[in-house]
């Protein structure tokens, strides 16, 4: 008997979903996190499944470390070795400050000034080496920075891009003097152009290494111990996995881990149904996660500020958090206008309902006051029922009496207001790609994201939704069905009337070979190793580039040139015309597929007749006032059911509303299949 | 929430606010995004809003675009609907037009103005701007310190129609593509303005279809009232009386007297009135500011006071203006005005904002660097052909009651970024030799200024020009409360042994480059917040370590003694010194 294991650690729970490789069946379950060591969580969610090791054959893992590092500032003291007159990069940023208006912003570098000490060398645009870094000012630097009790040195020189020599060669007389692996080329993270965002993602992955390094050290002592043999296999930001070796030395893959693994389910629940494209909404306690999925492919992005001032550029699946989670505050603002967000009231205070001493009324808040959440069962709250007249009178304070509208009618506007935001947001995600939301299906998830199903096929004019079987533990079943994915780049640079076709294609192949190594190395077992290129293009003095997709096979400078225009056209609606173009990057994804036998669709839950599933009846608030509506337990409905809204669907792990008006279907991998009207 | 609701249900109203404000946003993005123009691209210099189709005041303003732009916009729009009555508006027509004298700023901000038409009428104008590197003139550019003449200046376009019925009119773009350097890219510029448009149109006809062309209205106009409201909200809040704040700019770049900017604020109520009557008369050089960039300049000086009131013509109502055309703050034609979208611009919005300082304490920064050290360079390189590189810089914030001001921001104005030293270096025959803080700039003060930067940038042409037009060369970012101004901006180019600073200091234009030459800019610091004696010793301990501050700015301005060893502080010995210094200082 062999188990396949996905695992996702949360700041609050770790989530698991194990599959068992003969039969496909998914089992699932839910821990609370041990924030301390969080290998502990792990293991003691691997007893409570009774799972011991050696039946295990692969764990997949979904880890918020590194994220949590950065969050909280608790990263490891990191030092720069940088150009000569160039150590403040980081700290002069690209200028910006936090806010358009407002002069009272503040920032603060992840490395402190004392720490960044300078080398003269240099290197010019075109990667020509002016002048070499002398061995002896680099462990000079060295001496300082171990000083001044650095953990992690990073170098970073300017134009490293073009030529990463320079770089290259100060990396090896550091790791001839440095105490511990931690050595960071900037380059061998991102070799891209731009000095401050090639910086900042280098000093990212400093900043989190020691954690992360240590984390899977006593993950592993921990499983070896209780006899998993192998390796355990870390979710990247772009949604594949990599090798624990990997995620040693580029840990800052793993700053979106969690959340990329769930889109990670939502991309499978999609193809099991014979969906591609997606849009998700991952709503947990806290946060707000949505993501497009178009053709079957997650939308993918290169660059996202995790705090002000603080780039990271790697390769990750797109997604964006909106401040319109559970948490969110609503408020209003001095000209009497209803806001939500983008403060939140986190896990602790947590809100009012909670208990917690939070005072200022929150989304979920709304959500309770209407009767859609069941105070008594609350979701990950182990039995401690939420205070629902205290919910009922902060909005009534708070939000109804300046609105001049009851506490029901403001709880709905809070509602109303929180559904466009993310309307809003994911209308904007969608057309920035060219794409129109109407042709999608909307998948929600998380505890909390079925609650906005109706509001949100209505705002979006979208036909469809599909709330997977367990909306709750996506992120561990998205573990669970990655696929292995190295990204590789290539600055080129170049003209495209001057680039070298063939020259193109050999980089291409180099990256394939590269990325089949490095699968090969990770001994994980693969169905086939495929691979997809792009080229990240503009019209000469252009800045921002167009991701064009290039086909898998040598190609003439005529077919790159028509499939920019192409991608071109699609996003600015129209071409610039007979104007250069310049080919910057090539970029390339291997993947290693995993095989069939661990992606039969996911287990539905067990069927029987609808009436039997039929729990309670309750008033909840739709769109007009309370209707009486008939409570399911998401566990007793039968495959095939249908019926129409309204109607609460509960299970442990999440609850869907379904707005008058709305149509269900459970289809026959176990997900409600919503749709407006009659079916 | 269904389209029959009344405009003014509060739910239709957050819903149809928060759509305005995502369609100028895209617009914004999109703009930025097919630009050719880095100053667009990379450096945000643009806008993109939503004006009232009879009054041309703003309705909404993408959140990306540059801050000065608040409310310029409204005034290009006003001037076209002006050229509008005599030649008419009509369904996909654009307006083009880059004229100071027309509700502009300078000549390189370049404005595209369209009538929106539902069901066959005009329902608002949308509207968009961004800096083209050159609209030709005596210097790659633009920025032409020496100019006396808004014709020595650059191509001026007043409002003129670039596309009649949707048609592109040919004449036009080839008058304007044959009289800029560069012209080449322009094609791609004009696109993406156009680009902008199109998205907003998509987003507005929507948004109307959804609600209703009459909810939509109500919702644009009760969104006005509340912003107006909510302004006369703080300003009743402001004791009542007349505050007056000064300031200088260094030279006007061709005579060598300084500029005075007065303003005496006067609150009344919930209402704001500003009087600049007592500034310099108009001046030779091209440090003019046209009426609409001194008003916006102010407007936007309130909007940083008070940040969270939303953009439109509302928060501008309770504010009333007095400048009269003999300061140099309401310049006639033909008058030159490269300087005052950047640099009076921002004095004038220093000025306000001091004024607003001795209003309300509580809300008041000392002084902001206050100059972007507009520098371009342009020349032929054999390898990449003709050039027009535009730069600008940030410097140091204020400090306030809660902290330090920021190191190296953006001014003011904008929220422009500077663009990568890599990308400088891939794009112009340069090298960027520096690109630092610059240690001891920052005011001294309880809560330090922000410190500014030193850039040192070396040609590597065959030969080139440089111009600069930038400012606070004499008359520093200023300290309040007991805080110390921020150091001045200094500029100089090194040619082998010899050092040039100009005699205006700040401003200089077509000093010629040859291979090797270095320009080295330091940009202002902040000024400091309250008695720098009062600033805790362990901040001023820290901020040696870290080389914000030299050990002898601590001793001498903190009064902060430290172990020459451990960079400790010496308690008994700092305790002592500051005792004499205050002393000293009375």
């Amino acid at each position: 008997m062999a188990f396949i294991v996905g695992v996702d650690i949360g700041g609050t729970f770790t989530d698991l979903a194990v599959q068992d490789e003969a039969t496909g069946e998914v089992r699932v379950m839910k821990v609370p996190s041990t924030p301390g060591d969080q290998s502990v969580g792990m293991m003691r969610g691997l007893e409570a499944m009774d799972l011991a090791a050696e039946e295990i054959a692969l764990i997949l893992h979904g880890t918020t470390v590194a994220t949590n590092a950065v969050l909280e500032r608790k990263g490891a003291r990191c030092g720069l070795i940088m150009t000569e007159g160039f150590r403040d990069v980081i700290e002069l940023r690209r200028r910006d400050r936090p806010e358009t208006y407002g002069l009272k912003g503040q920032f603060r570098p992840l490395v402190s000034r004392d720490c960044r000490v300078e080398v003269p060398e240099r290197t010019d645009h075109r990667g020509h080496v002016e002048e070499r870094p002398r061995a002896e000012a680099i462990r000079e630097a060295a001496a300082t920075l171990l000083d001044r009790g650095v953990e992690v040195v990073i170098v970073s020189f300017l134009n490293a891009y073009a030529n990463p020599e320079n770089e290259r060669y100060a990396r090896e007389v550091l790791e001839e003097v440095w105490p511990n692996p931690y050595v960071i080329a900037a380059a061998e993270v991102l070799p891209e152009i731009r000095e401050f965002e090639r910086t900042s993602t280098a000093v990212l992955n400093g900043y989190v290494q020691p954690m992360l390094d240590r984390y899977l050290h006593r993950l592993a002592d921990a499983l070896r111990e209780r006899g998993y043999p192998h390796e355990v296999l870390l979710i990247q930001s772009n949604g594949g996995v990599m090798s624990e070796t990997k995620a040693r030395r580029f840990p800052v893959n793993t700053i979106l881990s969690g959340p990329a693994a769930g889109v990670n389910a939502a991309v499978r629940w999609g193809a099991a149904a014979g969906v591609d494209n997606l849009v998700t909404c991952d709503v947990g306690g806290t946060s707000l996660d949505i993501a497009v999925v178009a053709g079957g492919a997650p939308a993918t992005a290169r660059e996202l500020s995790l705090e002000y001032g603080i780039p990271l550029r790697v390769p990750m699946l797109d997604i964006r958090s909106v401040g319109a989670g559970g948490g969110s505050i609503a408020w209003i603002d001095r000209a009497g206008m209803l806001n939500i967000g983008p403060e939140s009231a986190g896990a602790e205070p947590g809100p009012v309902c909670y208990g917690q001493g939070g005072t200022r009324p929150t989304v979920t808040d709304a959500q309770l006051v209407l009767g859609r959440i069941d105070p008594h069962n609350p979701i990950g709250r182990e039995g401690r029922p939420l205070d629902a007249g205290a919910a009922r009178e902060s909005i009534a304070q708070q939000i109804g009496k300046p609105l001049e509208l009851d506490a029901v009618e403001a709880a709905w506007a809070v509602l109303e207001v929180a559904n466009h935001k993310i309307a809003g947001s994911i209308r904007t995600l969608t057309v920035e790609q060219g794409l129109d939301p109407r042709d999608f299906t909307l998948m929600p998830f998380g505890g909390a994201g079925p609650l906005h199903v109706g509001p949100l096929l209505r705002e979006l004019e979208i036909a469809r939704a599909l709330v997977p079987p367990w909306p709750g533990i996506t992120s561990a079943l998205g573990c669970l069905t990655a696929d292995v994915r190295h990204d590789y780049v290539h600055s080129v640079n170049e003209r495209l009337e001057r680039l070298d076709p063939k020259a193109l294609y050999d980089a291409m192949l180099g990256h394939f070979a590269e990325g089949r190594r490095a699968i090969e190395a990770e001994g994980v077992r693969v169905e086939r190793i495929e691979a997809a290129f792009h080229a990240d293009m503009l019209y000469d003095g252009q800045i921002h580039e167009v991701r064009t997709p290039l086909p898998a096979e040598p190609c003439g400078r005529q077919e790159i040139a028509a499939a920019f225009e192409a991608a071109y056209a699609a996003l600015y609606g129209d071409t610039v015309g007979a104007h250069p173009v310049r080919i910057v990057n090539l970029r390339t994804a291997v993947t290693g597929v995993r095989p069939e036998a661990a992606r039969r669709p996911m287990g539905a839950p067990r069927g029987g007749e609808l009436r039997a599933a039929l729990k309670a009846e309750r008033p909840v608030y739709f769109s007009g006032g309370f209707v009486p509506c008939p409570v399911y337990d998401r566990v007793r409905l039968p495959l095939g059911a249908t019926f129409g809204g309204p109607a609460i669907v509960e299970q442990a792990d999440a609850t869907t509303a379904i707005d008058p008006g709305l149509h269900v279907q459970v289809d026959e991998h176990g997900n409600l299949v919503v749709t407006v009207g009659s079916p | 929430m269904t389209a029959q609701t009344s405009p003014l249900d509060p739910l239709t109203l957050a819903v149809v606010r928060g759509s305005l404000e995502q369609m100028t946003e895209e617009m914004d993005l999109t703009l930025k995004r097919a630009a050719f123009s880095p100053v667009i691209s990379e450096g945000n210099d643009l806008a993109n809003g939503l004006y009232h189709a009879e009054t041309g005041e703003v309705i909404v303003q993408g959140k990306w675009g540059l801050a000065i732009f608040i409310g310029i916009m409204q005034f290009t729009t006003e001037a076209v609907i002006r050229v509008a009555a005599r030649r008419g508006a009509e369904e996909g027509d654009v307006f083009l037009v880059n004229d100071p004298y027309s509700g502009g700023t300078h000549l390189m901000d370049v404005g595209m103005v369209k009538p929106f038409f539902h069901e066959g009428k005009l329902l608002l104008w949308m509207a968009n701007r961004g800096h083209w590197p050159d609209m030709g003139g005596m210097v790659p550019g633009g920025f032409a310190a020496n100019a006396t003449e808004i014709y020595q200046e650059g191509l001026r376009i007043p409002p003129v129609k670039l596309f009649i019925r949707g048609e592109l009119n040919e004449d036009v773009l080839t008058i304007l593509m044959n009289n800029i350097r560069v012209a080449e890219e322009r094609y791609g510029d004009f696109r993406a303005h156009l680009a902008a448009f199109s998205i907003g149109e998509r987003r507005l006809r929507r948004l109307l279809e959804r609600y209703g062309v009459d909810t939509v209205m109500a919702c644009m106009a009760e969104l006005k009232a509340r912003s107006e409201r909510q302004m006369r909200s703080y300003l009743a809040e402001v004791p009542d009386g007349t505050y007056e704040y000064e300031d200088f700019m260094d030279s006007d770049g061709v005579e060598p007297d300084p500029l005075r900017i007065h303003v005496a604020l006067t609150i009344r109520g919930s209402g704001a009135h500003l009087d600049f009557s007592q500034s310099s008369p108009p001046c030779r050089g091209p440090m003019n500011s046209v009426i609409g960039t001194t008003k916006s300049a102010s407007y936007l000086a309130f909007k940083h006071i008070f940040p969270d009131i939303p953009v439109n013509s509302g928060c501008f109502q309770p504010i009333t203006f007095n400048v009269p055309e003999t300061t140099f703050l309401n310049a006639v034609l033909p008058r030159p005005v490269s300087g005052c979208a950047s640099e009076v611009s921002q004095r004038v919005a220093d000025v306000v904002m001091g004024a607003l300082g001795r209003a309300a304490p509580e809300r008041a920064s000392a002084g902001i660097f206050g100059t972007v050290s507009n520098v371009s360079l342009g020349g032929i390189d054999p390898e990449r052909g003709p050039y027009v590189a535009y730069m600008f810089n940030g410097g140091g914030y204020g400090g306030f009651a809660e902290a330090d001001g920021l190191n190296y921001g953006s001014p003011v104005i904008s929220v422009a970024r500077s663009q990568p030293a890599e990308l400088y270096e891939q794009r112009y025959p340069v090298r960027i030799r520096r690109f630092a803080l610059r240690e001891d700039s920052g005011g001294a003060g309880e809560r330090r200024g922000g410190l500014g930067a030193e850039i040192e940038v070396e040609f590597l042409g065959q030969s080139g020009v440089l111009s600069y037009i930038a400012d606070r060369g004499r008359f520093p970012p200023k300290g309040l409360l007991g805080g110390e101004p921020g150091a001045l901006c200094e500029i100089e180019v090194i040619d082998g042994e010899q050092r040039y600073v100009s005699p205006h200091l700040t401003k200089d234009a077509n000093i010629p480059l040859r291979r090797g030459t270095r320009l080295r800019q330091k940009t202002p610091g902040g000024g400091g917040y309250g008695d720098p004696l009062n600033r805790a010793p362990a901040a001023v301990a820290e901020d040696v370590r870290g080389g914000y501050v030299s050990a002898r700015s601590a001793r001498e301005r903190y009064g902060v003694v430290l172990d020459d060893d451990s960079g400790e502080v010496d308690e008994a010995a700092t305790a002592e010194l500051r005792r004499r210094l205050r002393r000293e200082r009375g």
